[in-house]
């Protein structure tokens, strides 16, 4: 745009109406994805920070033992573990906390006996922050507390945790590949936006290449149109996934902890998020730009 | 390199359009700085085409064509423009921008040459008073008539003091007098130095002003001598034609 009018109106243009509204959509998808990536990613290192650090061990009662025999093994268990190097602490599961975990699926009466099942009693292990860090020897603790404990088995979350961490991945993965593919689709509609304009303009064009106008004349003002109508687009498209992230994040927060990954993000994250627009922006502009030089560069 | 001496230089041109028929066959000129031809030829000669080589809106099928002193078909790219913008072109349908007021259309050239508005707003209205359009400076083409449009867009190709300035069929759309007037602004734009081609089939024009004619017929130029003239003949020769078109060294 120059002057006191633009030489190209593409303002007026079929596209330029259209282009905002396509790329907010765009940008609202991408944010979602990214914002998905986030919390996947925060959430998988959260996981492996919480569990790495901890073990469980967990004794299964025989109907031939009773509950001093019971509770020896406990204190066997526990003391084994003290004497670990490595582990920081190993507290007993107190009964209670044990019955609250259980009643929601098998009642009041789990642990007393009522149902006939043999509830497992816990130990929570805490290792030491070097000893988590990949040091420490699990599966020797584990032979060396089944010897010493007949029915006690060691947990260290690996498997659970490799899981749930290999599914955090792959979706995390998909999430970027949603990305990637919504920045084409981004880029071939800029293309056939730009496309249209330029054979719309090509009179005018034609007469600007003719009075000697650079290709990068003719390539700015559709590169700053570009530009605008991404600014415009991306903006309305990241406020409109700001509103459905704050939905999500409501929402997520009244599901019971521990069954969704925490829906949370630092001010760093949402600027991030926020810089969607200005990614579209830049996109808009580029495409523009070389799809304009490439379609003018064939111009005698 | 521009040597200043022949602005244009045809050497064997051919052209043609995609995998059509050859249009120009083997064409030689040499055009001198500072001369004034006139372009004629029946209906589909080739003179239009003969113009659009001349200013770069067609490349040629075969030959050499140099414009100031620069070999088109060695020329980069980005050198092009600046060759553009030393000539002047005055299309037949005038090719004027519609959403643009007689001011912009006239300012493009300076615009895209990368003049600052307050040489734009110094030149420009001055120019448009010249050609006669002063009460003009705001309108769009669309009420302009055809005259007034020609005027505009005789303005927007001199108003960057082109070296070459090509007419095609520029009084194809007015009548006589405004034909006339034309010519004698042509004229008066060549006393200072353009050089100047008109393509015109109106023979009246032709045997008013004595300069050389560029004579194309199927796709074949030849140079001819200027046709005798009355009145208006004695002032062209006022102009000084200089240079002359011939057959390429």
């Amino acid at each position: 745009m120059i002057g006191a009018a633009p030489v190209l109106p593409l303002a007026r243009d079929a596209s330029s109406r259209f282009l905002p509204w396509l790329i907010a959509f765009m940008v609202w998808l991408a944010t979602l994805a990214l914002a998905a990536v986030m919390v996947l990613s925060a959430a998988g290192l959260q996981w492996r920070e919480g569990l790495t650090g901890s073990l469980t061990v967990q004794i299964v009662p025989t109907e031939a033992m009773d509950a001093t025999g019971l509770a020896n093994r406990l204190s066997r268990a526990v003391a084994l573990l003290r004497a670990t190097p490595g582990v920081a602490s190993a507290t007993i599961v107190p009964d209670e906390r044990i019955a609250a975990l259980l009643e929601p699926w098998l009642g009041r009466d789990a642990l007393s006996g009522g149902l006939g099942l043999p509830v497992p009693r816990l130990i929570d292990v805490t290792l030491t922050r070097e000893a988590a860090r990949g040091n420490f020897d699990s599966a020797a603790l584990a032979e060396r507390l089944k010897a010493a404990v007949p029915g006690a088995a060691l947990d260290d979350h690996g498997q659970w945790l490799e899981r749930l961490i290999a599914l955090a991945n792959a979706v995390e993965a998909i999430a970027l590949a949603v990305l990637a593919l919504i920045s084409l689709a981004a880029v071939a509609t800029v293309v056939f936006a730009t496309r249209t304009g330029l054979a719309i303009h090509h009179d005018v064009i034609e007469v600007l290449h003719l009075i000697g106008a650079q290709d990068s004349y003719v390539a700015r003002q559709f590169q700053l149109n570009a530009l605008w109508l991404g600014l415009k687009g991306g903006a309305a498209g990241v406020v409109f996934a700001a509103g459905t992230l704050l939905v999500l994040g409501y929402l997520a927060g009244r599901v019971e902890a521990g069954l969704l990954p925490p829906f949370e993000m630092s001010t760093a994250q949402w600027a991030s998020l926020a810089g969607v627009a200005l990614v579209a922006a830049a996109i808009s502009l580029v495409t523009a730009r070389v799809t304009v030089l490439r379609t003018i560069g064939r111009m005698p | 390199m521009d040597d200043g001496g022949d602005v244009v230089r045809f050497q064997n041109v051919g052209m043609r359009y995609g995998l059509g028929p050859e249009i120009l066959h083997d064409v030689s000129l040499r055009l001198d700085a500072g001369s004034f031809h006139f372009l004629t030829g029946a209906s589909g000669a080739g003179k239009s085409s003969l113009l659009r080589l001349m200013y770069l809106a067609h490349r040629p099928s075969r030959g050499l064509i140099t414009l100031f002193g620069h070999d088109i078909a060695t020329t980069p790219r980005a050198t092009l423009p600046s060759l553009r913008r030393r000539v002047g072109v005055i299309f037949q349908d005038f090719r004027l921008i519609d959403h643009l007021s007689a001011m912009d259309n006239v300012a493009l050239p300076l615009r895209v040459a990368g003049a600052s508005e307050k040489q734009i707003r110094e030149h420009v209205p001055e120019l448009l008073r010249w050609v006669g359009l002063a009460d003009y400076i705001d309108s769009r083409p669309s009420v302009l008539s055809g005259g007034q449009k020609q005027r505009v867009a005789i303005a927007r190709a001199v108003i960057a003091r082109p070296r070459l300035l090509l007419a095609d069929e520029p009084t194809g759309n007015v009548d006589d007098g405004i034909a006339m007037r034309l010519m004698h602004l042509l004229a008066e734009l060549n006393k200072i130095g353009t050089t100047v081609v008109v393509a015109t089939h109106n023979q009246s024009l032709v045997t008013s002003f004595a300069y050389p004619r560029l004579h194309l017929a199927d796709g074949e130029l030849s140079v001819l001598a200027p046709l005798s003239a009355g009145g208006a003949e004695r002032r062209a020769e006022a102009a000084p034609a200089h240079g002359a078109a011939g057959g390429a060294p």
